[in-house]
């Protein structure tokens, strides 16, 4: 049994483990990072650290989330903070971790950061790997030119 | 060397207080490896240490211990009760002469040979001497490491959100004054609390210049070359991170200037240079900056040979390397892959060059510079922040967006709508002439996407690596020091930011990458060195320096600096009307002084001494004021004379002598000046209007000859009548006539035309002496 966060991203179910959440919480301002790629919705300020906050539906290849949205999950990765919007939060509990139903067949974002399924209460929830939605260092000068 | 020292006793302290317990197990039991490693280790670092720091008796005790300890490890040696016991001896010892060196007290040696001595095998054990302990100061000084401070640092920034927070809120309600002093209370002491925390990352720029004497000894040794080091301003302070990051390309530097830079002693005394070469390193702080400058005396920048090396490799067109600037062709040897030497050598050439050096001093808001003196030497200047993490930024609106940009990297601020600014559309991008200059004009919210709110008002004149550019924003909004750190991957990797900021305001910001909007934008510097070079020497005409002084009249003057010698006070007796003119006698000269107005009244008075290495003169003046730049555009003066024109100065016009004429009048006077005989009319007008022409020109005007002198030449009236001495044939006579106009075949020259007079005469005279 492993302790999992549970939240909704896009009108669905996923499941965090909670070794990658550093913390929970309700955004302020977001300050727009113009060039970047359009995953990355902005800057933001958690105390006196300065989160970088992803715009969890564009990561995933689907709707990017409404504007209104400002709940999201603090992870930090490589020594930066990303602040990973979600629609809202469940609960945390622990649950068995299952691996994806062979003949699943994901789509856009959700293939490369699904890493397998919890069974909560029968319903089946996607895990969900935060570092896959984090865009990497892959050049877009083109973007900008 | 003290910071040092410092350090060594705190860290040998540090690991012996951890040690002890090792020491109790090894005791114990000998025969455990893991304890013997860590006691090995101990005595191996205090011996490196030792001998880089000049500590004998320490290396000594130190390295016995680890013969024993590595023969011991190699299976040689049995860790019996005896060699133990002979080992913790010297551990203990050890510790006894470090508190010793902190306490700064001596301690008796006299033991140390037998403790020594004990090590042997089969040695009687020594009996342990009489613990000299007893002296131990208290430390003042702690270990920290970086991770430690940077939580200070960030709950610091934390501490001045909460007090804004704080601030703001308190604003809006009325509130009790009491209150209020309380919070200007808090916001002093975290203001000072915020200076301290920074204060904590500073250390001695000592750090990185004691390590210099021993490799440049051993460099200049390896290489045959005698070299002295000089270093100067050790106790300059930076930021700890700072000092790490200068490292490698302060010693790459030094290599370069003992491989390449300073000359084989032969050579030297060939080229009449003291055998000895000289290498100064010295820090200093210049506001907030500091500066590093590495000296040398050797043989500069070979240029042309760097210059065709990079033909050679490509990088420039031989007409590309023609049309460069000196200063240019000297900054080549920043470019990629170039060295002036032909083969790589084990010192400096390990495939790193100057761009790397350049790069990294670039990385960390630093800039380079060199200034070559073709075969007496080189200078280059490193400047950096003196904090890697605190950068003074001006903070822009564009876009309806707030972005930082690093104070260094901006030349200038110019508003849009001045008349000295001009922007015009170039094809589909455009250029903004700044007073003369045509720079790429990048617009910054058309760039980020950002909505545009039409033309932009201010230009940042952006000044890159490569060039300089002018950056299209909406608004300079404010300068702030800034905390910066590293964005995100996926921010950096938009290639237009340098890191991003928590401003006290609570929201984050961007420090904006001048470099990187640059090449985002697509603005490409390639052949900007030649082509900037010039625009730069059109922009900026050296000013030329003036003194400004004030005259014997009451009016301000100027006189370019060049011109001036000296300015001395001297006795107005020294000043006498003779031979014509004011003369001033001096330091057994004498020389022509000049003066508007009268000296009468005054004892002593300044004077400028005027010099054009050839001719000297004198200006009187009532008082020296200051040394100013002449502006490059001058009023001519209406008429020759010692005035070249007219500038203002502040608001004030001020008239700027002609050296010039000052010593073209005073133009050496022939020794024995030719003496011109004036046959005057009798209406004086000769003696009236000619002569102080003809004086002036170096003639010495008589009426009449005097006995035993043959004049020179002679002038006359074409009218007059001709009288005494015009009988003498032997002296040429020029004649003057009254009208303007001259009759065929007239030789007569008439009489105001000045300079036909002078040539005339002179002409008579020369003609004379050849027949």
């Amino acid at each position: 049994m492993e302790l999992y966060l549970i939240a909704h991203i896009a009108g669905r179910g996923v499941a965090i483990p909670t070794e990658q959440v550093d913390s929970v919480v309700d955004l302020g301002d977001v300050v727009a990072v113009p060039c970047a790629v359009s995953s990355v919705r902005g800057l933001s300020a958690l105390r006196s650290r300065v989160l970088t906050v992803i715009d969890t539906g564009t990561a995933l290849g689907i709707e990017p989330m409404p504007d209104s949205c400002r709940r999201a999950v603090i992870t930090r990765i490589d020594g930066h903070h990303y602040a990973v919007l979600v629609d809202s939060l469940d609960d945390v509990a622990r649950y068995e971790p299952l691996s994806l139903s062979s003949g699943l067949s994901l789509q856009h974002g959700w293939a490369s950061a699904g890493r397998g399924l919890v069974d909560r209460d029968g319903d089946p929830l996607l895990v969900l790997d935060l570092a896959a939605l984090v865009p990497g260092t892959h050049k877009i000068s083109a973007a900008a030119a | 060397m003290d910071d040092l020292l410092q350090e060594f006793v705190a860290e040998t302290r540090e690991t012996l207080e951890a040690l002890a317990g090792e020491i109790v197990a090894w005791e114990a039991q000998p025969a455990d490896r893991a304890r013997l490693d860590a006691i090995f280790r101990f005595v191996h670092t205090v011996k490196g240490s030792c001998g880089f720091l000049d500590l004998p008796r320490l290396a000594r005790l130190s390295h016995a211990a680890e013969d024993v300890l590595a023969a011991v490890r190699d299976g040689q040696r049995i860790p019996d009760t005896a060699l133990v016991n002979a080992v913790l001896a010297i551990v203990d010892r050890i510790g006894e002469i470090v508190e010793a060196i902190d306490a700064g007290v001596s301690l008796d040696d006299t033991s140390e040979d037998l403790l020594i001595a004990a090590l042997a095998e089969n040695a009687a054990p020594a009996s342990a001497p009489a613990s000299a302990m007893g002296h131990r100061a208290p430390a003042r000084s702690v270990r920290l490491n970086v991770e430690l401070l940077d939580r200070m640092m960030s709950g610091m920034s934390d501490i001045v959100l909460a007090r804004n927070e704080l601030a703001r809120r308190l604003r809006d309600d009325d509130v009790d004054p009491r209150v209020e002093a309380a919070l200007e209370r808090l916001s002093g002491t975290v203001a000072e609390m915020r200076d301290t925390v920074t204060r904590t990352r500073m250390q001695k720029i000592d750090a990185l210049f004691s390590a210099l004497p021993r490799m440049v000894r051993d460099t200049a040794a390896e290489l045959g070359k005698a070299v002295a080091l000089t270093l100067e301003g050790s106790d300059v302070e930076l930021d700890r991170e700072m000092i790490e990051m200068m490292r490698d390309p302060l010693v790459h530097i030094i290599r370069n200037a003992l491989d390449h830079g300073i000359e084989a002693p032969s050579v030297r005394r060939s080229a009449g240079k003291r055998e000895t070469g000289r290498l100064t390193v010295s820090a200093r702080q210049s506001g907030n900056q500091i500066l590093v400058e590495i000296a040398d005396d050797g043989a500069g920048i070979d240029v042309a040979r760097v210059a065709a090396k990079a033909v050679k490799m490509g990088l420039y067109s031989a007409a590309d390397v023609d049309a460069m600037s000196q200063a240019a062709r000297e900054e080549l040897i920043f470019a990629a892959g170039l060295s002036s030497k032909d083969l790589a050598s084990s010192i400096s050439g390990r495939g790193v060059g100057m761009d790397v050096v350049r790069a990294n001093i670039e990385q960390i808001g630093g800039r380079i510079s060199l200034t070559s003196r073709p075969g007496r030497g080189l200078v280059i200047t490193i400047q950096v922040p003196l904090t890697l993490s605190i950068m003074p930024t001006i903070v822009i609106g564009a876009g309806g967006q707030r972005f930082a940009l690093s104070r260094a990297s901006i030349d200038e601020i110019v508003t849009a709508r001045g008349d000295t600014v001009r922007i015009d559309a170039v094809g589909d991008s455009a250029i903004a002439t700044v007073r003369g200059e045509r720079l790429p004009l990048v617009r910054l919210s058309a760039l980020l996407g950002l909505p545009q709110t039409g033309e932009p008002g201010t230009l940042a004149i952006v000044g890159t690596r490569d060039g300089s550019y002018a950056l299209g924003i909406d608004a300079v909004l404010d300068t702030e020091e800034l905390v910066i750190k590293p964005a995100a991957p996926a921010v950096m990797a938009t290639g237009l930011y340098a890191g991003q900021s928590l401003p006290d305001s609570g929201l984050p910001m961007l420090l904006l990458d001048g470099a990187g909007v640059a090449t985002v934008a697509g603005l490409r510097f390639d052949r900007a060195i030649g082509a900037d070079e010039q625009a730069d020497t059109e922009a900026a005409i050296p000013a030329v320096p003036a003194l400004l002084f004030e005259d014997l009249d009451g009016q301000r003057r100027a006189v370019p600096l060049a011109a001036v010698d000296r300015v001395e006070t001297v006795e107005a007796s020294s000043i006498r009307h003779v031979g014509g003119r004011l003369r001033l006698s001096a330091d057994g000269v004498i020389v022509p002084l000049y003066s508007v107005a009268t000296l009468e009244g005054r004892a002593s008075l300044p004077v400028l001494r005027l010099t054009d290495r050839e001719t000297d003169v004198a200006y009187a003046i009532a008082e020296p004021l200051d040394i100013v730049d002449l502006p490059t555009t001058m009023a001519c003066a209406n008429g020759a004379g010692t005035i070249a024109g007219v500038v203002l100065i502040g608001e004030e016009p001020v008239e700027v002598l002609d050296p010039l004429a000052l010593f073209a009048q005073a133009e050496p006077e022939p020794a024995d000046p030719a003496l011109c005989l004036l046959h005057d009319d009798g209406t004086g007008w000769m003696d009236q209007f000619l002569r102080p022409t003809l004086e002036a020109a170096g003639y010495r005007c008589v009426a009449a000859a005097p006995a035993g002198q043959r004049p020179a030449i002679a002038l006359s009236l074409a009218s007059g009548e001709r009288g005494a001495g015009a009988n003498d044939p032997g002296v040429p006579v020029v004649r003057l006539r009254r009208e303007r106009a001259a009759a065929r075949e007239d030789t007569t020259v008439y009489r105001y035309d000045r300079a036909a007079l002078l040539a005339a005469m002179a002409d008579t005279i020369a003609t004379r002496r050849i027949g």
